[in-house]
């Protein structure tokens, strides 16, 4: 039973490379880099998909990680005893939230609310850097980044907390002796030694963004992009399949380049997941014995 | 002594922390609003149609999701089906049998998997079987769902069972008793609670997906009356119907929205109640420690 897991990684690997074959074998590698979405002519291309899914993800950790280590910090280090508890439950009830709900309140509620008062506000205050050139017209690449944010916060959040708990206490209890601040404690004794976990935290909430699909689907307004403007409604990976695989025929050349996005976005999920566990378990492995 | 900069140490630490606080509110910032905006918007569209009626067409008012009610729970069972054994199986062989080396493998793969997006396990799914089926349907529906929860269920079993010491699984071995009887009788007896409460969590997890049901089980207007047909779910209705330009329907995916977030307040609730007593909170608190979950 437990040699299931292989069989259906097996399983995953073997049916996108069959769909994705007659795709790969008429556009090559030229797939990953063409602009081309073309359905008429039967010409496809992934590279607005690409970008969209990777500026989303980033704009997500860049709002998310501080947001996320910062309530790590203070869970660990900071709160009083009896909020610990009640703070971790409404983190988990976070993460609880189905995607498509989430999406449902991004596209009702965050949505107009961006468009309304924080794109202008953007625009004017910094409006001369390119991410905030243009105007905004509700569904963008911004909202993508907001709402990915939210769902990647409770993940970092609760592995940097098992990260930070697991620093000896001897470490911080050295660097009071020293006279340091708390602030001083955190930093130096704590978060420099945690710095490795930290980064697998942020690496396995790098993989989770990238292959959302639902919340995204509903807030990026779907329409290929590549420009520097976060303004503007974009695209991702999972969001075209989403929006498209039920449209394509199930024989041909579409369906097909649909498959090859999958493989893409599945080969990209899986190197960052590996990398992320891979940090996470040399990190965790002599930290999971007992602290005398 | 007091060195010169000491007070401005002081302010950036007394400043670093009032930022700490500030992340953990923002944290909780969004849950208070998608709490309150579903709560404020569901409840009020919720009547006892919602519970009993089928959808309406576009223009008539009312109606409800019945079907697509009926149809999460065929797909959690379903789902559960598929997964529970295998996972709670693949869970025991990783803590009680297994050379170290395959197992380092297996939980490596299972953790690879967890990270698997859904929406690739929608289309492998439809390629595996709605292609061949001629159609989705709700057996396609379940089976990815239950494929989803493999890995998730797998590892939480075993963190429960390494829980397990193993001076229980000596005794009951010293006195005579199988492996295999030893584990039944003994280790997952002594486990029980904290595999149900990794099985719960699995099962909110899947419950509320809808990226793999779209090519799956696809959705369904009416009544499914067999596996082989597309069924109904309440993320899938919600989906759709938040997605259409109807006034009427955003209500009712409202309501949608607040019994599915009810159902998820009420997964979590019933696990922190099953786990009160001093060793299955331990147990929980491994389960919820592990990065997958």
């Amino acid at each position: 039973m437990a040699l299931a897991v292989f069989v259906l990684i097996g399983l995953i690997g073997y049916e996108l490379a069959k769909g994705a074959r007659a795709s790969m074998h008429q556009f090559g590698w030229h797939f990953l880099v063409s602009t081309d979405w073309d359905p008429v002519n039967d010409v496809y291309g992934a590279l607005p998909y690409i970008f969209g899914t990777l500026v989303s993800s980033i704009l997500a950790l860049i709002i998310a990680v501080p947001i996320s280590v910062g309530t790590a910090v203070y869970l660990t280090e900071l709160a009083p005893h009896w909020l610990r508890q009640p703070l971790i439950m409404f983190i988990e009830l976070l993460a609880a939230i189905p995607s498509v709900i989430l999406g449902f309140w991004g596209f009702f509620v965050m949505v107009p609310w961006l468009h309304k008062y924080l794109a202008p506000s953007l625009e004017k205050t910094l409006g001369f850097l390119p991410f905030f050139k243009g105007h905004n017209y509700g569904p963008c690449m911004l909202a993508a980044g907001v709402i990915l944010a939210i769902m990647i916060v409770p993940i970092i959040t609760s592995v940097s907390r098992e990260i930070l708990r697991s620093v000896p206490g001897l470490q911080r209890e050295a660097a009071y002796a020293l006279g340091a601040t708390r602030w001083e404690v955190t930093r130096i004794a704590v978060l420099s030694y945690a710095k490795k976990g930290i980064f697998g935290a942020i690496i396995l909430g790098l993989g989770r963004a990238l292959g959302e699909t639902m919340a995204v689907t509903m807030v990026i307004g779907n329409s290929p992009y590549i420009g520097s403007s976060l303004f503007k409604p974009a695209q991702t990976l999972a969001s075209i399949i989403a929006n498209e695989f039920n449209e394509a025929p199930p024989v041909g050349l579409y369906v097909s380049a649909l498959f090859e996005l999958g493989l893409v976005l599945l080969g990209v999920t899986v190197l960052v997941n590996i990398f992320a566990q891979l940090l996470l378990k040399t990190f965790a492995g002599p930290s999971v014995k007992p602290q005398p | 002594m007091t060195a010169p900069n000491h007070k401005w140490r002081k302010f950036k630490s007394g400043f670093m922390q009032v930022i700490a606080f500030g992340c953990a509110i923002l944290v909780l910032l969004p849950l208070v609003l998608v709490f309150e905006h579903t709560i404020s918007q569901g409840f009020s569209s919720i009547n006892w149609d919602f519970f009993t009626k089928l959808p309406k067409a576009v223009g008539e008012t009312g109606g409800g999701m019945a079907n697509a009610i009926v149809g999460t729970f065929i797909l959690i069972g379903e789902a559960a089906l598929v997964g529970v054994p295998i996972g709670v199986l693949g869970g025991v062989y990783l803590s009680e049998y297994g050379g170290s080396r395959l197992n380092w493998w297996i939980r490596f793969a299972a953790d690879v998997l967890n990270g698997v997006p859904s929406i690739t396990w929608g289309i492998v799914v439809y390629a595996l079987l709605v292609v061949p089926m001629h159609g989705p349907s709700a057996l396609a529906g379940g089976i990815v769902l239950g494929m989803m929860m493999v890995p998730l269920i797998m590892r939480t079993t075993e963190e429960v069972l390494q829980l397990v010491p193993g001076g229980y699984r000596e005794a009951s071995l010293a006195l005579g008793i199988t492996k295999w009887q030893t584990i039944v009788q003994i280790v997952l007896r002594t486990a029980l609670k904290g595999i149900v409460t990794g099985v719960l969590l699995a099962v909110a997890r899947v419950a509320g997906e809808t990226a793999p049901l779209l090519f799956t089980a696809f959705g369904n207007l009416g009544w499914t009356h067999s596996l082989k047909e597309p069924v109904a779910a309440m993320p899938l209705v919600i989906f759709n119907y938040a997605i259409s330009p109807y006034e009427d329907w955003h209500r009712v995916a409202w309501a949608g929205a607040f019994v599915l977030l009810m159902l998820m307040l009420t997964i979590n609730i019933s696990v922190r109640f099953l786990t009160r007593d001093r060793f299955s909170r331990i147990q929980a608190e491994v389960i919820k420690r592990h990065p997958n979950n």
